[in-house]
C-alpha cells in the first residue's frame, strides 16, 4: 500500500470547482484511490459525495492511499492527486 | 383588490401576469418489496444517468462560469459510484427503487449537512438531484421550471443554479422567491437578465398556479388577485413601458442630456453578435481570461492578436476597454503553477501577478497593439485589474505606452485606490470601478460568503462613498470615470452614480435598456439628489429606500 499525506490548497477547500478537478481526476485512475482525513470515514476519492462529505477546507491534512502493483499504478496515482490536493484550484470568475 | 405583499426588490420594472410555481417534488408511493432486482436496479441506475447527463448538457450550455461549475458537480453527483453502491444494495434488501434512492441521498445529505456550514447550500442540490431522479422513476414530471403555455411570473421558495440556468426570458415575466436576499443567486441571475424580482417575499408560495399578480421590483411589491380595472390599468402601463423602452434608443443620457455611455461587459467577439445596432456604444469590460482558462501553456503574442482583433473588428470602431489577465492566486490558471498562498483573495493577483511574471503582461499588451492595428478604426482602452497605488498605475500607463496602446486606465477595487483615486487618476487616462471586489475588500467579507451578503449589498453607503470620490476625482481632472461591477446594472443605482458624476456604466447586454430608460427619465438635478440621498444614508437599505422612494413611478 502506498500513501502520501498533504494539505488542502483550493481557497474554498475541497468543495465545488476544486472537487470536481480532483474526483474527476481520481475517477480516471486505473487504481482506486481513497482519501482520509482525521475522524471522518475515509472515502473513495471517485466520489463526489464521500469526497465532499470530508469537509476539507484549505490546509486540512488529507492522506492518500492506495494498494501498489508491480507497475506502481498506486503511487504514481497517488502521486499525481497529491500534487493537485495541494494546488489552488479555485477559478472563481469575476468582474472587479 | 387582493392584498400586497412585500419582499426586497431587486432591479427595476414592472410585470403583470399569472404565477407558475416552481414543480414540487414528486411524492413517494406506498413502498413494497421489490421482487425482481434487477429491473429495479436497472430503472434506478437509469434514471440517475439520465438526470446525470441532463445537468452535464445544461453545464456545456451554461454561459455563466460559476453556475456552470455548479451543474457541473451536481452532474457528477448524480453519477456518483459510492451513491450508485448505496442504491443497489438496498434494492438487493428488497427496497423498490423510488425508496432506495430517497434513502440513499438522505444518508448523503445529513453527511453533507454535518461535514460543515458550507456544504449547507450542497445539500439543498443533493434534493434537487434526488426529486429529479425519482420524478423519472415515477414517470412523472421532472421539478423544475413549469411551462404553463403563456408568459408567467415564476415563483418559488428560491431557486437553485439548475433553475436559473433553463430561464427562457421570452416566457418568464419576472421572479419572486419566499426566501433569498440581495446578493442571493436569485437576485444576482435577476439583475443580469433585467427581469423584475422581488426575493424574501413571505406569503407568495401560499398563492395558488394562475393567480394574476402585479410585480414592481423598484417597490419591492407584489400586488395579489390583480383584475378587472387594475388589470387594465397595469397591462396598459406594462405595455407603455416596453414602448418607451423600446423607443430610448441612442446613447445613455439623462433627461436634460448629461451623458452617461451604457457599455457591455464581455468575455468574447461572441458576445457582441446582435448587439452592435445604432445604440451601441461600446465594450466598458472585455474580460480576457477566456483564453487563457484551461491552458497548459500560454496562449502565444499570435493567437492573442487573433482573438482581440476579432473583438475589435465585431465592436465596429467604437470603444472598447480592454481588461489586462485578471489571474492569480485568486484564479489559478494551469500554465501559471503557482504556489498556493494562504490568503489568495489578498495575494498576488491581477496586476500583482507581473511583478513575479512581467513578460505575459508584456505580451498581452504587445497583441493587443498589434490587434489594434490590424483593424483601422478601432478604439482600444486598456485598463489593470487590481491596482493599489499611483505607482502601481504609472508603471503599467509607462508599459502599455511602451507598445503604442494611446489610452490606458487601471481598476479600482481596492480601498486604497479609492481612497487616492485623485493621485491614481493623475498617473492615468481613465479609472473603472469594480464594484464586487470594491465591497469585498471594504467591508472584509468574502465575495462567496452566502452569509456576509448584507455587507456587499452595492447600497452600501460606504461603497458608495469610495464610488463618489473616484467619480469626483474624474470631474476635477476631467476624465472619465466608469463602473464595471454587478451595480452598474441596477437601473436606480445607475441614478446615484449618474448624480456622482460617473461617465459610463458597463453590463450585461440584457441590462441596458432598462439602465438607460432610468437616466432618461430623471433630470441632472433629480441624479444629483439622488446621489445625495444615498451617501446621506445610514444603511444599505435605507438608500436604498430613499432613492426608490423619491423615483419612483417615472420610468421605473
Amino acid at each position: 500500500m502506498v500513501q502520501r499525506t498533504v494539505t488542502v490548497g483550493s481557497a474554498s477547500g475541497l468543495h465545488a470547482r476544486p472537487a470536481a478537478i480532483f474526483v474527476k481526476a481520481a475517477a480516471a485512475q486505473p487504481v482506486r484511490v481513497r482519501a482520509i482525513v482525521d475522524g471522518k470515514k475515509p472515502a473513495n476519492a471517485a466520489s463526489m459525495l464521500a469526497v465532499l462529505a470530508l469537509g476539507a477546507t484549505q490546509g486540512t491534512t488529507v492522506t492518500l492511499e492506495a494498494d501498489d502493483d508491480a507497475a506502481g499504478a498506486g503511487r504514481q496515482a497517488v502521486d499525481e492527486l497529491a500534487q493537485l490536493l495541494a494546488r489552488d484550484l479555485d477559478a472563481e470568475p469575476g468582474d472587479g | 383588490m387582493g392584498e400586497t405583499l412585500r419582499g426586497l426588490g431587486v432591479g427595476s420594472g414592472v410585470a403583470v401576469g399569472p404565477i407558475a410555481k416552481r414543480g414540487a417534488p414528486p411524492e413517494l408511493p406506498a413502498a413494497h418489496p421489490v421482487d425482481d432486482v434487477e429491473t429495479e436496479a436497472r430503472r434506478a441506475r437509469d434514471a440517475l444517468v439520465a438526470v446525470s447527463a441532463d445537468l452535464a448538457a445544461r453545464a456545456v450550455r451554461c454561459t455563466d462560469p460559476t453556475t456552470k461549475a455548479v451543474l457541473d458537480a451536481l452532474s457528477m453527483i448524480a453519477a456518483d459510484p459510492d451513491l450508485d453502491e448505496e442504491v443497489r444494495s438496498l434494492i438487493e434488501a428488497r427496497t423498490d427503487a423510488p425508496h432506495a434512492l430517497h434513502a440513499a441521498f438522505e444518508g448523503y445529505r445529513e453527511l453533507l449537512a454535518q461535514a460543515g456550514d458550507y456544504l449547507a447550500e450542497r445539500a439543498g442540490d443533493l434534493a434537487d438531484i434526488r426529486d429529479r431522479v425519482i420524478a423519472i422513476v415515477l414517470g412523472v414530471p421532472v421539478p423544475g421550471i413549469p411551462d404553463p403555455g403563456e408568459p408567467f411570473v415564476l415563483v418559488a421558495d428560491e431557486l437553485s443554479p439548475v433553475d436559473t440556468a433553463a430561464i427562457d426570458t421570452s416566457t418568464v415575466l419576472a421572479l419572486v422567491t419566499e426566501r433569498g436576499g440581495a446578493t442571493s443567486h436569485t437576485a444576482i441571475v435577476a439583475r443580469s437578465l433585467g427581469l423584475p424580482c422581488v426575493v424574501a417575499c413571505p406569503g407568495i408560495m401560499a398563492l395558488r398556479d394562475g393567480t394574476v399578480v402585479a410585480v414592481d421590483a423598484a417597490a419591492g411589491t407584489v400586488e395579489v388577485g390583480v383584475q378587472g380595472a387594475r388589470l387594465v390599468e397595469l397591462r396598459a402601463e406594462g405595455a407603455d413601458r416596453e414602448a418607451r423602452l423600446a423607443a430610448v434608443g441612442g446613447p445613455g443620457r439623462t433627461a436634460d442630456g448629461r451623458a452617461v455611455a451604457l457599455l457591455h461587459n464581455i468575455g468574447a467577439a461572441a458576445d457582441l453578435d446582435d448587439v452592435v445596432d445604432a445604440s451601441f456604444e461600446g465594450v466598458g469590460l472585455f474580460r480576457t481570461e477566456l483564453l487563457f482558462l484551461d491552458r497548459t501553456e500560454r496562449p502565444s503574442v499570435a493567437e492573442q492578436r487573433d482573438a482581440y482583433a476579432r473583438v475589435l473588428r465585431a465592436a465596429a470602431g467604437r470603444k472598447v476597454v480592454v481588461r489586462t489577465l485578471d489571474a492569480g492566486a485568486d484564479k489559478p490558471l494551469p500554465f501559471l503553477a503557482r504556489r498556493a498562498e494562504p490568503n489568495p483573495a489578498l495575494g498576488v493577483r491581477g496586476l500583482r501577478l507581473a511583478r513575479e511574471l512581467p513578460d505575459l503582461l508584456d505580451d498581452q499588451l504587445r497583441a493587443l497593439a498589434d490587434a489594434a492595428s490590424d483593424v483601422p478604426g478601432a478604439e482600444v482602452w486598456v485598463m489593470a485589474p487590481m491596482v493599489s497605488t499611483p505607482g502601481e498605475a504609472a508603471a503599467f500607463v509607462t508599459r502599455a505606452r511602451n507598445v503604442g496602446l494611446p489610452k490606458a486606465g487601471v481598476m479600482v477595487e481596492v480601498p486604497a485606490a479609492a481612497l487616492r483615486a485623485r493621485e491614481l487618476l493623475v498617473e492615468c487616462d481613465f479609472l473603472s470601478v469594480g464594484t464586487n471586489d470594491l465591497a469585498q475588500y471594504t467591508f472584509a467579507a468574502d465575495r462567496l460568503e452566502s452569509s456576509l451578503q448584507d455587507l456587499l449589498d452595492p447600497w452600501q453607503p460606504a461603497l458608495l462613498g469610495l464610488v463618489a470620490s473616484c467619480a469626483e476625482a474624474g470631474r476635477l481632472l476631467d476624465r472619465p470615470v466608469g463602473i464595471c461591477g454587478e451595480a452598474a446594472a441596477d437601473p436606480q443605482l445607475a441614478v446615484v452614480f449618474a448624480g456622482m458624476g460617473i461617465t459610463s456604466l458597463s453590463m450585461a447586454a440584457r441590462a441596458i435598456p432598462a439602465v438607460r430608460l432610468a437616466l432618461a427619465g430623471r433630470t441632472t438635478a433629480e441624479c444629483d439628489e439622488a446621489a445625495k440621498l444615498a451617501l446621506g444614508s445610514v444603511d444599505a437599505a435605507s438608500a436604498h429606500a430613499v432613492v426608490a422612494g423619491r423615483h419612483r413611478g417615472v420610468g421605473s
